[in-house]
């Protein structure tokens, strides 16, 4: 493979690794406030290391310009989407999570 | 070339097994807004797939697909979100 390939498949991996963890974090974390936190910040990374690698090993021009106003997109909706569900959660008077939940159950 | 290739496909079927973890939380969640979290993460990781698909396969006009999907994705978190906090009163 040659060095552009390596470094597609190495972006690519990265990206998969924040993908995994925003889902672990999705399914592990304790309320919808943190599951916000791990959906907005890991996922968001993860889909724009891995649509820079798709921009990489696609060698068209036009199709390279879609793939970089995807990433642009990505960047900028999913933490917006975000923010609104968890702004959504707190209107609807659902309690943030704290250690006394814990603590109190165990 | 044909190793790498097959190594994007691979990355993309793992992104698709993370949307189907995430899926449990659609599932299990105890409030609607995890639902739509969990939701708009499997929107998230099936955009990916589609432009690592369209990277590996060499077909450029599978990126018109994935700007679509991302821009309903965003589209449905947020109308579902202004649901939740209106009741009903949407559009």
């Amino acid at each position: 493979m040659t060095p552009t390939e390596w470094a597609i498949v190495a972006l690519a991996l990265v990206g998969a690794f924040f993908g995994g963890v925003a889902s672990i974090g999705i399914v592990r974390l304790p309320d919808v406030y943190t599951r916000a936190h791990a959906a907005s910040k890991s996922d968001t990374l993860g889909a724009v290391l891995s649509i820079a690698a798709a921009a990489l090993a696609i060698q068209t021009d036009l199709a390279t310009i879609k793939a970089v106003f995807l990433l642009v997109f990505m960047f900028l909706t999913n933490p917006t989407a975000a923010h609104a569900i968890a702004r959504a959660a707190q209107d609807q008077g659902i309690e943030p999570w704290t250690t006394s939940d814990e603590e109190g159950k165990s | 070339m044909i190793e790498f290739e097959a190594a994007l496909l691979a990355i993309a079927g793992a992104f698709v097994l993370f949307a189907i973890v995430a899926l449990y939380r659609v599932f299990a969640g105890p409030t609607d807004h995890d639902r739509v979290i969990a939701v708009n993460v499997m929107g998230t990781n099936t955009v990916i797939a589609i432009a690592l698909v369209s990277g590996a396969l060499d077909k450029p006009l599978f990126l018109d697909i994935a700007l679509v999907y991302a821009l309903l994705n965003f589209l449905l978190s947020i109308a579902f979100s202004k649901f939740n906090v209106e009741h009903g009163g949407v559009l």
